[in-house]
């Protein structure tokens, strides 16, 4: 009797309490910058894809849900041929961006993506390569790299000496 | 055997062996890197550093190179002491000091030594903040990509190369950490091993170019154990597969063949698979000649009325498997079965398996010729025909080297040691060839004859060894070194298609065995089933021109993978084309013999079928699909089950699956009992389970095919091999011949395949390494010989000889677009003597004048050539109207225009233009 009693008297003083409701899609909740929501591809600081297809990432995946292809430039750095992410067995849980080496993929705070047609779930390149860097804004990954591209030469990445000559006779 | 403490564990170890390898086999792992178990040591990189203790009371110890000290009883070592673990990884980090940051973009990467081993050791910060030193790259020719900021200095890509493969144009420049490995310049490695410097490179500076240009991870591969197809040797590979693709192929371990190593054609000539020119669908000629694409269905239809109450004759193939050429033998009957070998090849194919079966000398398996202490080959260019075979070769002149080291106390492994002490001391290698050889540079003589004369020489060295009294200097000479040898080997084979000199080794053989020595006699093969086509032939086998005569009274030909424009002459292909003859022509790629068939079946390559195939020395070995047939095309073995059904042959539309096949093959003859034991049946399981042909982490299962549907199909089904096409089951303890890659934790490389041998560079856990199906019984060759001698020619008269071409001649491997470049033209070999005497320089063009024949070749002025002989290259497409042993007319070709030397790209040319290339 008591309980019943205690109980009526709890969910009474609710009445007065402030509604946590939120008017969602209306009032649009916060999400932080770090949430795990809808993948994306960014580019680097000079405008290109950053992803060098290493394929780190679908490795990483635990529902395997990504799958791409290695081609390469007319200088020889690496792209995607495709790059696709299967949404509808994503579970965001963030293990590709965390593989990344080049900081190509990111998650972004967006997890609007329903569709009535579960083949829209799939998402290929062009729909997941934005015009941005994300959250991380300086880096790029051929700068680095030792590898020798269009606009870098042997030893020009950052902390590379000139290319050795191996003919000099100099100790 | 004798014990060491390792860390207070007691170990077994081998008498002799060194430390590195001690810790390997007892399952302990110590990192190294210039270490090669088929290399020996040079202790150059410093990674295996272990303790050692003098005595029990020794708490200090000192630190030795694990690969540099031997094991001997009692002795005390410690891995995990402080010391030798902070040394490793001081080692480790001093050699990535100038290691590029470059691995996403490294197609070593996931299968990368140096990734292990730094794991290994636990490096992981960078504390140098120095500049890096960095290299210009070389062009390296269509098969080798070269990234030397990679190089961390282990020398074992040129120990490979010069050392062990005997390359001359690569090596070791500059100096201290300036050390730069390739070439004085850019251009084609010459090598037809430089394959191997992909798997030897601990790091990604070799890589596979042609994989680079389709590049995907090891762990995305899906592989399944292979048979090399390019040659006869029957080594073992592992192709690797993805997106329908096959993407590269790997040197698979089998202790008794290839061991680590196989030669460019193998690793590289599979490239065709993914030609656009591959058969796609059945197809009709119609009776205007024109062609199309139809149903299978409706083919089939349209092959019944051939077949039934009609005269089918099939022509089977050295490059088709042993089940589809029994398939048509059998379905057919014996009298109507064509092996489909040459007419320069059939004769000497069966004159070659009398050899085998008669011999008194031993039949070695390719690891058994490099104990090998005196070598004669007879008229076989065996670096061509055989690459893997000259490989051994190489190794086994190295025996006086050996024996020498082993008198001075110096174990095998001590690499450097043995080779300082060796210098050029080499074992006798006498080559007795037509024409020059890759091998000329270890020989110890030298002879060039022309093929007649060869089997003369190989009769008389004979006679001269059951001591017969024969005066000529060169027979006593060769026959004094070989009567010295306690193992000497004989090798020969089909190259020049002369039974003669297949007599006449053969008797060479049999008395050095009469000697009481351990010979042995090793005959090559062209194809890589010449051996099983020419086994299943029997009396009643009709030749191609028998063929070609009954063709009036045959209403269908069934020709399985064969291209007759390869082994027919022109006036009998003329034939061919005019006759009424309905052709059905299974094959894997678009030929010429395709345009005369009125029906052609789309065959599956060896990567997407199983079969087995029949090697030099008889062995029969097992392929397995990597990866499911595509479209319509099916196992060669498939459609000749669903032909003969429609032919109403009851005995075969019974066969439910590959297995029966094999079982009613088994059944067929005595000869083939043993080939159930192959390889295990499809209802073999481990531990419950299918083998894998996925890796555990093979990625991108759920949308690899999303794009077409986001509804997973489920994986397909194998129901004619043991293995699946799925990542489910256990890659561990099955029979080697369904080992389908190689991995071990922590050694993601092709180095965990320690871990699948029963010791370093010894047996496989479970050895299953084929059947040998030819046993001798050792009564002799015995046979007197008589044969006929074309007199002396006339003037500007030649005879032809065969060249093979290691890229060019075989040919499947042909249709791939970097074997391709690197073929070159088709050409004529002659003399400096026949070049000065005809008016012609290296380049230049020459008329070919005999019997219907008259072509124009270039000119290639060869070293040495036997007199009145000329070589032609073998299987080139111009040459396909030349025969061995035809006597030719000679003439200068004023007319030819030189072709361009070869544009070499340089470091500023990239990768990405390679991207359109073979494998496309």
């Amino acid at each position: 009797m008591l309980s019943m009693l205690r109980t009526m008297w709890e969910i009474f003083i609710h009445l007065f309490r402030k509604a946590e409701t939120v008017q969602y899609p209306e009032e649009m909740p916060y999400l932080a910058p770090r949430y795990r929501g809808r993948i994306v591809l960014t580019r680097d600081p000079d405008g290109e894809e950053r992803c060098v297809a290493c394929n780190l990432c679908a490795a990483a995946c635990p529902v395997d849900c990504i799958a791409l292809q290695k081609d390469a430039r007319e200088d020889g750095t690496w792209y995607p041929e495709f790059f696709r992410i299967n949404f509808s067995r994503c579970i965001m849980c963030g293990l590709c961006e965390e593989a990344c080496p080049t900081y190509a993929i990111q998650l972004t705070p967006d997890f609007e993506m329903c569709e009535y047609d579960r083949q829209n779930m799939v998402y290929e390149k062009e729909h997941l390569l934005i015009n941005g860097v994300g959250k991380y804004p300086d880096y790029n990954f051929y700068r680095v790299s030792g590898i020798q591209t269009a606009t870098k030469d042997k030893g020009e990445a950052i902390n590379e000496s000139a290319p050795i000559d191996t003919k000099s006779l100099m100790p | 055997m004798p014990k060491v403490l390792v860390d207070g564990q007691p170990i077994e170890v081998n008498e002799g062996e060194n430390l590195l390898e001690a810790c390997l086999n007892a399952g302990l792992d110590l990192p190294y890197f210039c270490w090669h178990p088929a290399m020996g040591s040079v202790g150059s990189c410093r990674q295996c550093a272990v303790v050692q203790y003098q005595s029990d009371e020794d708490t200090n110890g000192r630190i030795v190179m694990g690969c540099m000290t031997e094991v001997k009883e009692g002795a005390r070592f410690s891995l995990e002491t402080e010391n030798a673990v902070q040394f490793r990884e001081a080692i480790i980090e001093s050699l990535m000091l100038n290691h590029p940051h470059d691995c996403p973009v490294c197609s070593e990467g996931g299968e990368c030594h140096l990734q292990d081993m730094t794991v290994m050791v636990g490096h992981r910060d960078r504390r140098y903040t120095g500049k890096k030193n960095t290299h210009r790259n070389q062009y390296l020719g269509p098969l080798i990509n070269h990234e030397m900021n990679r190089c961390i200095t282990c020398y074992r890509c040129e120990r490979f190369y010069k050392d062990y493969a005997g390359g001359k144009d690569f090596g070791a420049q500059a100096s201290r950490d300036r050390v730069f490995f390739g070439r004085q310049t850019d251009g084609v490695l010459e090598s037809e091993f430089s394959g191997n410097l992909v798997e030897v490179c601990p790091t990604g500076v070799f890589t596979d170019k042609p994989f680079l240009a389709h590049y995907s991870r090891k762990w995305d591969l899906q592989s399944a154990p292979s048979i090399c197809t390019g040659c006869g040797v029957g080594c073992n590979t592992a192709p690797g597969e993805r997106y329908g693709r096959l993407k590269r192929i790997h040197n698979r371990y089998n202790y008794d063949i290839n061991g680590y190593f196989i030669c460019d054609r193998g690793r590289f000539g599979a490239g065709y698979v993914n030609n656009k020119e591959r058969i796609d669908y059945a197809g009709l000629r119609e009776v205007d000649g024109s062609y199309s694409a139809i149903r299978h269905e409706n083919a089939l239809a349209t092959a019944g009325q051939w077949l039934n109450d009609k005269r089918v004759v099939g022509i089977g193939s050295p490059r088709a498997s042993l089940e589809s050429n029994f398939l048509l033998k059998h379905w057919l009957g014996p009298a109507n079965f064509s092996s489909g070998l040459s007419d320069a090849e059939g004769p000497g194919m069966k004159q070659l398996i009398k050899v085998l079966s008669t011999t008194k000398a031993n039949v070695p398996s390719v690891r058994q010729m490099q104990s090998a202490d005196a070598i004669l080959i007879l008229g076989e260019d065996v670096a061509n025909t055989a690459p893997r075979i000259s490989l051994a070769l190489r190794q086994a002149v190295r025996n006086k080297s050996f024996s020498m080291a082993e008198e001075a106390g110096i174990p095998e492994w001590q690499d450097a040691a043995v080779r300082n002490l060796g210098q050029d001391e080499l074992s006798p290698l006498i080559i007795v060839t037509s024409s020059e050889s890759r091998l000329d540079n270890i020989a110890s003589h030298i002879y060039s004859l022309s093929p007649d004369a060869i089997a003369d020489f190989g009769f008389s060295l004979a006679a001269r060894l059951d001591g017969s009294d024969i005066e000529d200097e060169m027979v006593c000479g060769v026959a004094d070194i070989l009567s010295q040898a306690s193992r000497p080997l004989v090798v020969s084979g089909i190259g020049s298609f002369s039974p003669d000199i297949l007599s006449s080794a053969a008797k060479v053989a049999d008395s050095l065995s009469n000697l009481n020595k351990k010979a042995m006699l090793s005959l090559c093969v062209s194809e890589s089933n010449s051996m099983g086509v020419a086994m299943l032939s029997d009396e009643h086998t009709l030749s191609l021109a028998s063929v070609m005569e009954q063709l009036d009274d045959i209403d269908t030909l069934v020709i399985l993978e064969n291209d007759l424009s390869r082994r027919l002459d022109r006036s009998a292909l003329q034939k061919l084309s005019e006759s009424k003859v309905n052709i059905i022509a299974l094959d894997v790629i678009e030929n010429s013999t395709l345009n005369r068939a009125s029906m052609v079946l789309p065959a599956a390559s060896f990567a997407e079928s199983e079969g087995s195939l029949v090697n030099f020395e008889g062995r029969a070995q097992r392929y397995f699909p990597v990866f499911e047939p595509a479209r319509d095309r099916l196992p060669s073995w498939h459609w000749l089950i669903k032909l003969a059904s429609l032919d109403n042959d009851n005995k075969l539309s019974a066969l439910a699956c590959f297995d029966d096949v094999v079982s009613l093959l088994a059944d067929s003859d005595k000869k083939w009992e043993e080939i159930v034991k192959v390889a295990p049946g499809q209802t073999f399981r481990d531990r419950g389970q299918k083998i894998p042909r996925q890796t555990h982490r093979y990625s991108g299962r759920t949308a690899m095919n999303a794009s077409v549907s986001v509804h997973e199909p489920p994986q397909p089904k194998d129901n004619e091999t043991a293995l699946a096409y799925s990542m489910e089951g256990l890659n561990r303890d099955q029979p080697s011949t369904l080992s389908p890659y190689v991995w071990s934790p922590g050694w993601n490389s092709n180095h965990s395949v320690q871990k699948f041998q029963s010791k370093v560079d010894g047996q496989h856990k479970n050895q299953t390494p084929g059947i040998i199906l030819i046993s001798s019984n050792q009564n002799g060759f015995g046979e007197s010989v008589s044969y006929e001698r074309t007199g002396a020619l006339e003037a500007n008269n030649w005879t032809l000889i065969p060249i093979a071409c290691i890229h060019g001649s075989e040919e499947l491997s042909s249709y791939t677009k970097e074997i391709a470049e690197l073929s070159g033209n088709a050409f004529i070999a002659i003399s400096e003597d026949a070049a000065n005497a005809l008016g012609v320089l290296d380049g230049d063009g020459l008329q070919v004048i005999g019997g219907s024949a008259e072509i124009s070749l270039e000119v290639r002025v060869v070293d040495r050539m036997a007199e009145g002989c000329v070589g032609y290259s073998v299987g080139y497409e111009e040459t396909l109207s030349l025969a061995p042993g035809q006597t030719v007319r000679l003439a200068k070709d004023a007319s030819w225009i030189r072709s361009k030397p070869h544009l070499i790209a340089t470091d500023g040319a990239s990768e990405a233009s390679l991207g359109e290339s073979l494998y496309v």
